[in-house]
C-alpha cells in the first residue's frame, strides 16, 4: 500500500466531489467530503474485488450504498477506480444523466441497489449476505450507511437478524461524524451508546478513525471475519472533512458551495 | 353459458371448498422441488400464511425474521439481485400495507424479482376485525411502476399462479383470501399472467370480478338467467389489466359492474373505470367496500351486511339494469 499515493487520490475524490456539487447546484457537501478517506481506502487500497470492465462479475465484492445521499462520493470514487469516465462527473442530476440524485441500480456500474429513503439497504445487505451463504459463495458484502440512518427502525430490524443469523460475511460501516438534517445527532435523536446498542444486537463492533486511511485499509483488509458475528465498523469523522469553512457544520449536510465558495475548498484542497 | 374451454365446475353443487393460501402453500412447495432457486422470507407468519411445509421440507431456503415486515421485503430483495427468487409472505395489511416504501424502492425500483405474498385480503378475514382486513392493499400495489398485482378466483387458480409468478422475472403482488371458498377452476383451466378470461358469457350486463368475488359472481349471473343475460370476467390479473378482453365484453354488454374485495376507490372497480372512461365510455357500477372500514363479525356475516355475497350482487345487477 502507498499510503500518500492513497491520500493524493482521496484529495482528488474531495475536489471532484466539490466541484460535481457545485455544477449541479444541489446535493449533500457534509457527508461525502467526510467519508472520502474511507471511499479510497474501500476502493483503491485493495482490499475488495471487483472488475471495472466486469461490474456484474459473479464472485465481486457487494458494496451496498445504503445511505443514498452519499452519492457523490460514491460516484467520484467509481469514476477514479476507473468505471467510468471522469468528465461523467459534471452531469450529476442532470436530465438523462447515469449519475442520478440518489443512486440507481442498472443506471450506473458498479451500483448494486437502488437506495435514497434511509435504512433500506442494510435489509437488501442481510438479505444478499444470506443468498451468499446459501450458495457458499466467498463474495462479501460491505454495507454503508450515516449515523443519522441509524434513526430508522428497519435498521434495528436488520441488525437483529443479521446477529441471529451470524451473517460474519457482512461488514456495516457506519459514518459517525455526528451530524444529521436537523441538528447534531445527540439533539436531534440521541444515539448513544452506539456501540453498546450495537453490542447488544450481537454485532461486532470497531472504532475507528475514518480519516487515517492506511488503518482503514488494515481493518479492511483484516475483513469482517472477525469473527463469527457480522461487523459493524465505526468510522468517526469530520462531516465536510478537508474544507475548514465546512467541517463540523451540520448546515453543511445537505448543501452546495455557491461560486466564490466553491473557490475557496478548491484551493484548500489543492494544498 | 359457462364456457367449455375454461374447464370450470359448472354444477354448483359439486363445488368443493378450500382456501387460497392452502393452494399458494402447494404451488409453493411443488414449484420448490423444480426450482432451487425459490426461496421465502417470512415474518412470524409461517402456518397461516401456509408456507410450514415449504421451511419443513427446505429449511436452508426458509428465512424467518420475526415481525418486522419492512426488514422481510428488504432482506427479500437482497437474494432477488443475486439471481433467487424470494417469495416473502405475511398478511395484506402488513405487506404490502406496512413495507410499502420498501416494497416501492428495494423491489420496485431495482426491478428485483421479489414475489410478495398478501394472505388475509379481504372482509371475509372476519373476526380479527378493520385492523387485519386487507382493503387498500390493490389500490397500493398497483400506483408501483414494475409491479404486476394478481388477485386470484380459487385456491387452483393460486396454485397454478405460483408457477407463473415463477416464470415471471420480476416484481408481483399477489393476494389471499384467508377462507375457504368456492374452487371452480380445475386442473385444466388455463392461467396466464395478464390475462382476464370470460369464464360465462352474456349479453346484457358485464360483471368483471377479481378474488372470491367472481365464484359469487357466477352464482348471482346464474340466479338471473332467465330474465338478465350477464357475462363474468376473472380479472385475475388487476395490473397488467388485459384491455382487450374488458374492452370487448363492454363493448358487447354496454353495462359494466365490477365485484371485489376491497375498497372501490384504487382497486379493480377504479383500474376498469380508467381504462372504460378512456377507451369505451360506458355506465359502470362498481360493488366492494365504499370508503369504509370493516369491521367484526363472521365473514357470511359482513359479506351480506357489505352486498358482497350473490344476494348482494343480484340487487345489483337488477337495479342497474332497471336504471339503465
Amino acid at each position: 500500500m502507498d499510503e500518500a499515493n492513497l491520500r493524493e487520490r482521496a484529495k482528488r475524490i474531495r475536489k471532484n466531489i466539490v466541484r460535481m456539487l457545485s455544477i449541479s447546484g444541489s446535493g449533500h457537501s457534509g457527508g461525502p467530503l467526510g467519508s472520502a478517506d474511507f471511499w479510497t481506502a474501500l476502493y483503491l487500497g485493495g482490499v475488495i474485488n471487483y472488475r471495472v470492465n466486469e461490474p456484474d462479475w459473479e464472485n465481486r465484492d457487494r458494496v451496498i450504498v445504503s445511505a443514498g445521499h452519499y452519492a457523490p462520493v460514491v460516484y467520484a470514487t467509481l469514476a477514479e477506480a476507473g468505471f467510468f469516465p471522469e468528465e461523467e462527473l459534471w452531469t450529476l442530476r442532470r436530465l438523462g444523466s447515469r449519475l442520478q440524485g440518489h443512486p440507481v441500480k442498472g443506471s450506473l456500474p458498479g451500483i448494486e441497489t437502488s437506495s435514497g429513503p434511509l435504512g433500506q439497504g442494510v435489509s437488501v445487505a442481510v438479505g444478499m449476505a444470506l443468498a451468499a451463504r446459501l450458495d457458499k459463495k466467498k463474495w462479501r458484502v460491505i454495507c454503508f450507511m450515516g449515523d443519522g440512518e441509524q434513526n430508522e427502525g428497519q435498521v434495528w430490524e436488520a441488525y437483529m437478524l443479521a446477529g441471529k443469523e451470524k451473517l460474519s460475511n457482512l461488514l456495516v460501516v457506519i459514518d459517525r461524524n455526528e451530524i444529521q438534517v436537523d441538528g447534531d445527532t445527540e439533539e436531534v435523536l440521541p444515539l448513544e451508546p452506539l456501540v453498546a446498542k450495537l453490542q447488544a444486537f450481537n454485532l461486532e463492533v470497531v472504532e475507528i478513525d475514518g480519516h487515517n486511511v492506511s488503518k482503514i485499509v488494515e481493518e479492511l483488509r483484516r475483513g469482517s471475519y472477525r469473527s463469527e458475528k457480522p461487523t459493524v465498523m465505526i468510522l468517526k469523522t469530520v462531516p465536510g472533512k478537508g474544507v475548514s469553512f465546512m467541517e463540523g457544520k451540520f448546515v453543511w449536510h445537505g448543501k452546495v458551495p455557491d461560486a466564490e465558495e466553491t473557490k475557496l475548498a478548491l484551493a484548500e484542497l489543492s494544498k | 353459458m359457462m364456457k367449455k374451454e375454461m374447464y370450470l365446475v359448472d354444477d354448483f353443487e359439486l363445488i368443493e371448498k378450500e382456501s387460497m393460501r392452502d393452494g399458494f402453500g402447494q404451488g409453493l412447495v411443488e414449484m420448490a422441488r423444480r426450482n432451487s432457486q425459490v426461496m421465502v422470507v417470512c415474518a412470524d407468519l409461517k402456518e397461516s400464511t401456509r408456507v410450514e411445509r415449504f421451511a419443513e421440507e427446505f429449511e436452508e431456503r426458509f428465512i424467518e425474521v420475526g415481525v418486522a415486515e419492512q426488514n422481510m421485503v428488504g432482506v427479500a430483495a437482497g437474494p432477488a439481485l443475486s439471481g433467487k427468487i424470494p417469495f416473502a409472505v405475511s398478511y395484506g395489511v402488513f405487506s404490502p400495507g406496512r413495507s410499502w416504501d420498501q416494497l416501492r424502492v428495494s423491489v420496485c425500483y431495482n426491478n428485483a424479482n421479489v414475489k410478495i405474498i398478501g394472505s388475509h385480503a379481504g372482509i371475509t378475514v372476519g373476526e380479527d376485525g378493520a385492523t387485519h382486513q386487507a382493503l387498500e392493499d390493490v389500490a397500493i400495489s398497483r400506483v408501483l411502476p414494475n409491479l404486476v398485482v394478481l388477485a386470484p378466483a380459487d385456491a387452483e387458480e393460486a396454485r397454478k399462479a405460483v408457477g407463473e409468478m415463477i416464470s415471471y422475472q420480476g416484481p408481483v403482488y399477489m393476494r389471499l383470501n384467508r377462507n375457504r371458498t368456492g374452487v371452480v377452476t380445475t386442473k385444466l383451466t388455463p392461467f396466464e399472467i395478464g390475462k382476464a378470461q370470460v369464464w360465462r358469457e352474456g349479453n346484457d350486463i358485464s360483471l368483471f370480478a377479481s378474488g372470491a368475488m367472481v365464484v359469487e359472481a357466477l352464482k348471482a349471473a346464474r340466479e338471473v338467467a332467465s330474465e338478465i343475460d350477464v357475462e363474468v370476467v376473472n380479472v385475475a390479473t388487476i395490473k397488467p389489466l388485459d384491455k382487450d378482453t374488458l374492452i370487448n365484453s363492454a363493448s358487447k354488454t354496454g353495462l359494466v359492474i365490477t365485484v371485489e374485495e376491497h375498497q372501490i376507490i384504487g382497486g379493480l372497480g377504479s383500474a376498469v373505470a380508467e381504462l372504460l372512461t378512456e377507451e369505451l365510455p360506458v355506465k359502470l357500477k362498481r360493488l366492494g367496500m365504499k370508503d369504509v372500514f370493516g369491521e367484526s363479525g363472521s365473514s357470511d356475516e359482513l359479506l351480506y351486511k357489505y352486498g358482497l355475497n350473490y344476494g348482494g350482487i343480484i340487487l345489483a345487477i337488477k337495479e342497474f339494469k332497471k336504471n339503465k
